[in-house]
């Protein structure tokens, strides 16, 4: 498929240009960050000297690195569950029920996605001090759930918003109640999306570090919070080994979301 | 079809409660409570908006904002019109890697990006010896802990807010418009600017918009790439907050930020609805 117009040679090759320094320019930190992970050297300096697995090694014998590690993943499973859950009934409720001020209530379980995440933070802070929520566990799952379920409801509300809805209602005056019909038809259908949900508040609980800055101490501390402490202090290659697997972890959840999309779809198709 | 819909339909609603209930809880109630702070700590009045608007700290801190958000808005503008463009009019397999490329910072965090920029950016960094060695540079230059850095990290992470919603109003465009402009005579530059720029108009705007409004809250990018003079309004809340304890300050400025963000998106919504823009 060709441009709309021919435009100069002096104009497409400019926007050849541009287009190769973007593709550097979007990839090359994650290029930096994944090889450091490996170098030999206890300072950052690229291209590094040598090969070794000492910081990966690091991040598992190394308390601080390693206990933040736990921390981070008792939060990021409650939270996925959670926020899935509730993400998707209320996208389900949403998309199959009629009543005044649903754009309201889509606005509500959208917004801690477009405020920003300073404001829900410092908000956040000074609430959950006084409710016993601040430094520990229970505090920072509340508080990733919330982030995450923007996530789960957008991606589940596109999906059922584009399913063949005749099916439901098919099942529904051959005699299956709803919740049989929400099993066997709607939620086959829309499993990728709920999955992708998932995948998403994980990836968030995972990542997120300003809200969790204000509630952690450094005894439940997650991981991005620890990496923020050492980050502006003595910086070792722990960091981008940690890195590389917060984007192995991003990486595989992106690519179980398109098999899984793929499948329902042959299947659907057949 | 209505009785057998009807019942279902009414009851579904209450599916939405708990998550409501958790969000009112959790989120609505804390961030009011910043907001009402605004007018209510340390007393009663608009004393903090006073001191936001009157004192020339805080007026500096709330134009580096607007600046680098609109620099930021420019450059990813300049740099995703084009990557955009390539998109929407190249072969599938181009198409599906640059998708893939643009994808990619969505799916890392920003911490491990910004920490990237900090290794690459600093005066031993890759960058700097590189163009030491090509000889465009006698002595390393400072690409960090000043405004460039912050340029430079911010418009990573927000260029796919620009390119996606751009690139799917370019998908959309009737192309004979195009055509019929060339037929008729127009040269290529006179019929980008006339005709395809136009058409293009509402993703470019509600892309730079998006980018916009994110970089007004950003936090991690400016605080880590950023020097004392680069300092954005989210690390002036932060600052509120840790050092000072002034919860009043931190909810005058939260109520400004958030009121600025409102505007910009309530254009957005106009233009296209919040929810498509959104959409990663």
């Amino acid at each position: 498929m060709g441009a709309p117009f021919s435009s100069g040679r002096m104009w497409s090759r400019l926007r050849l240009a541009i287009c190769t320094f973007a593709v550097i320019y979007l990839v090359a930190p994650l290029i930096v960050v994944l090889v450091i992970s490996f170098s030999s050297a206890p300072f950052l300096t690229f291209p590094p000297p040598g090969f070794s697995m000492q910081w990966y090694n690091n991040l598992f014998t190394n308390p601080a690195w390693f206990n933040s590690l736990i921390t981070s993943i008792k939060v990021l499973i409650p939270t996925s569950i959670l926020a899935t859950s509730l993400g998707t009934a209320a996208a389900y409720g949403l998309a199959r029920s009629n009543f005044i001020g649903k754009q309201i209530v889509m606005g509500l379980l959208l917004s801690p996605m477009i405020v920003p995440v300073i404001i829900v933070a410092v908000g956040i802070f000074g609430v959950f001090r006084a409710l016993g929520l601040y430094g520990n566990l229970l505090g920072l799952i509340i508080a990733h759930t919330i982030l995450a379920i923007p996530y789960v409801v957008m991606t589940v509300s596109g999906s059922l918003a584009v399913i063949d809805k005749r099916l439901e209602d098919a099942a529904l005056t051959l005699g299956a109640s709803p919740l049989r019909c929400f099993r066997r038809i709607t939620f086959p259908l829309i499993f990728p999306a709920v999955l992708s949900g998932m995948l998403f508040s994980m990836v968030v609980s995972f990542d997120e570090l300003v809200v969790s800055m204000f509630i952690s101490t450094p005894v439940v501390r997650p991981v991005t919070v620890q990496m923020w402490s050492n980050i502006r202090g003595s910086v070792d290659p722990t960091i981008a080994a940690i890195a590389t697997l917060l984007f192995c972890f991003s990486l595989l959840a992106l690519l179980s979301e398109r098999a899984a999309a793929r499948k329902v779809k042959k299947e659907v198709d057949e | 079809m209505s009785s057998v819909a009807k019942s279902p339909m009414s009851r579904n609603a209450w599916l939405i409660v708990p998550a409501i209930v958790v969000i009112l809880c959790f989120f609505f109630y804390p961030v009011s409570w910043l907001l009402i702070d605004s007018f209510s700590r340390p007393k009663w009045g608009i004393q903090n908006y006073e001191a936001v608007l009157g004192r020339l700290v805080y007026l500096k801190v709330l134009l580096n904002t607007f600046t680098i958000s609109a620099g930021t808005t420019f450059w990813c503008a300049v740099i995703g019109y084009p990557v955009a463009y390539t998109m929407a009019h190249c072969s599938k397999r181009a198409r599906r890697l640059l998708i893939f490329v643009v994808l990619i910072p969505f799916w890392t965090s920003l911490l491990v990006r910004t920490f990237a920029w900090m290794v690459l950016l600093q005066k031993t960094g890759l960058i700097n010896q590189t163009l030491l060695t090509l000889g465009v540079i006698t002595e390393p230059v400072a690409l960090i802990y000043n405004r460039i850095g912050v340029y430079i990290g911010m418009v990573q992470v927000l260029l796919p807010f620009l390119i996606f919603p751009l690139f799917s109003v370019m998908l959309r465009i009737d192309r004979n418009y195009s055509f019929a402009a060339a037929t008729l005579g127009a040269p290529p530059v006179r019929n980008f600017f006339r005709i395809y720029l136009p058409l293009t108009l509402p993703g470019l705007v509600s892309g730079g918009t998006l980018v916009f409004v994110s970089s007004l809250g950003y936090y991690i990018t400016p605080a880590l790439l950023g020097g004392p003079a680069d300092l954005m309004i989210a690390q002036l809340i932060e600052r509120q907050i840790s050092t000072s304890g002034n919860w009043g300050m931190a909810g005058a400025l939260a109520v400004l930020l958030l009121v600025a963000t409102a505007i910009c998106l309530g254009v957005v919504h106009r233009i296209i609805g919040v929810k498509t823009a959104w959409g990663r």
